[in-house]
């Protein structure tokens, strides 16, 4: 029984969805002879950021080919043309800068 | 995320350090807790080529090792041993929180970041009763859902979770319906931009003076329990209702914003406003009660009155403070209201908003160079999104609108002690009925 100084209250948090576990894709071998967008998510000169990642691939690894792209629109839009092409062209994705 | 779990395309993502939290709570509640995550110094913006360079040459922040070392075997190292196959979980909690004494309930509430850090009222069973018999609506009825930034999780809400939250904020049933409009807007009152936005709340029609709100003096200060309560409940629902509102994790506006306190909430002053009220314009009637929320309330511009040779000019200057990615809403007091009318003719509000769409206007090379309109309106325009894609035709030389139109807003709002009167720098995005939630 509830002693008389102890209060009971009501919980003030909303309902949290189920969360559903998805897999990772499955990872490169290697990234020799693969092509890799660098996903420019237009935000905050992210574009500066990764025209320089990509002249480090140039430089450390250029046997990898890497496909500068810029996102349609901004950010807060879903984006599935350049995930298509990202998907029938590309190997791999590397997305930034997200802040 | 969506490019790994839905395309399936190994990715990396790629993120600045004060962010390691929150991007890993959100791959986590998006079911991708091994998400390959790679992380460089804050900040990126502004930085020079060769200064990203080093970025990119140096140590993630957050592991210590090389930077291109992460973003490599985030591509090429397959997933450990054991790591779980998709599974659902559910995250379901009681009801009642664990009986015990007022003193330490209050400091679990605390600690669990479950207020605005001032004190609160305890939602006991009875209190909350006493809240939900304001409604008709049922109290498992589900009132919507609500986030924090668009790219995390909405979390559900109902009648009896608003009404908890509208006793632990003082509020008396009387607001309740204004309360419960506010949850059904959908709209957070903790949005997490780091730009650290705040929202704001304008009541309309008879429901102001059913519950005794302040439309006059000090309208938009402590003064008035209604104003008050009814804000600090907005901001505690939308952080209990949404998931959370902590810095780090589910907060990240870098400075923080006393606007969020109570939501910047007041009733328009209609009585006194020379113009059709805020609600009738956004299709309610005169009689119809209805709460607006405007978001992204950042920025204040002030001045008194309206001078007889430079009007024109001084609001000019007011506007062009602006940042031009928030649209301004003047909030009048009713002196001013009537100086717009005196001075430029402005027998509705339509017309002075035509007016304001004409005068705020900069040279389009400045425009397009401010850093938020290249974070969310450049993009848009190179997509071929109108107005702003014809406004990228403009010569850097050329003024364009700083806004568009129908982004700018006139609320007439306090008690004519003066005529000072302000522009919020803020975006409208709904109106929602009072009366449908009594």
């Amino acid at each position: 029984m509830e002693s008389p100084d102890r209060l009971t209250v009501l919980n003030p948090t909303g309902f949290a969805p189920k969360i559903t576990r998805k897999e990772l894709a499955a990872r490169l071998d290697t990234l020799d002879g693969k092509t890799v967008y660098l996903v420019d998510c237009r935000f905050d000169d992210s574009d500066v950021f990764l025209k320089q990642l990509q002249a480090w691939f140039a430089e450390h690894m250029p046997a990898v080919k890497t496909v500068f792209k810029p996102i349609s629109s901004v950010y807060l839009k879903d984006d599935p043309v350049t995930w298509k092409e990202i998907q029938a062209r590309g190997d791999a994705a590397i997305v930034g800068v997200g802040h | 995320m969506t490019i790994e779990a839905t395309y399936g395309v190994p990715t990396v993502a790629l993120h600045t350090d004060k962010f390691d939290r929150v991007v890993r709570a959100v791959a986590a509640q998006n079911g991708m807790p091994g998400l390959r995550q790679a992380f460089v110094p804050q900040p990126v913006m502004g930085k020079t080529a060769a200064e990203l360079r080093a970025y990119i040459d140096g140590r993630d922040p957050i592991t210590k090792r090389p930077v291109m070392q992460e973003v490599i075997e985030g591509l090429t190292r397959p997933p450990a041993e054991g790591d779980p196959a998709a599974v659902e979980f559910d995250r379901s909690t009681p009801r009642l929180v664990e009986p015990d004494t007022e003193e330490n309930l209050h400091r679990l509430f605390l600690e669990r970041d479950w207020t605005d850090k001032l004190p609160i009222i305890l939602p006991t069973e009875e209190r909350v009763a006493a809240m939900l018999a304001a409604t008709r609506r049922r109290p498992d009825e589900v009132v919507g859902h609500m986030r924090p930034t668009h790219f995390r999780e909405a979390w559900e809400y109902t009648v009896e979770k608003v009404a908890v939250n509208a006793v632990m904020a003082g509020a008396v049933p009387a607001y309740f319906p204004v309360i419960l409009a506010l949850a059904a807007t959908g709209v957070s009152a903790r949005g997490s931009s780091s730009s650290s936005l705040a929202t704001m709340a304008v009541v309309n029609g008879p429901v102001r003076h059913e519950i005794g709100m302040n439309v006059g003096t000090g309208a938009l200060g402590p003064h008035n329990h209604a104003n008050a309560t009814i804000g600090r409940a907005y901001g505690l629902l939308s952080q209990n209702l949404q998931g959370g509102s902590v810095p780090g994790i589910t907060y990240m506006g870098s400075m923080g914003n006393n606007y969020a306190y109570n939501s910047v909430t007041f009733g328009e002053n209609e009585e006194r406003s020379p113009w059709e009220p805020f609600h009738v314009q956004h299709g309610l009637a005169p009689g119809d009660s209805a709460v607006s929320v405007f978001t992204g309330c950042r920025s204040t511009a002030f001045t008194l009155g309206l001078r007889e040779k430079y009007w024109r000019e001084h609001v000019r200057n007011l506007l062009r403070g602006l940042d031009p990615h928030t649209p301004p809403t003047l909030l009048l007091d009713p002196i001013t209201a009537h100086q717009f009318i005196d001075r430029g003719g402005f027998g509705k509000k339509e017309a002075l908003i035509d007016w304001l769409y004409g005068a705020a206007t900069m040279p389009a090379g400045e425009y397009w160079d401010y850093q938020l309109v290249q974070n969310y309106i450049y993009p848009r325009a190179t997509f071929g999104e109108e107005p702003w894609a014809s406004k990228l035709q403009a010569a850097p030389d050329a003024l364009i609108p700083m806004f568009r139109r129908e982004d700018i807003h006139v609320v007439v709002v306090g008690g004519e002690t003066n005529g000072y009167w302000r522009i919020m720098g803020c975006t409208y995005q709904t109106t929602c009925s009072v009366d449908e939630w009594r």
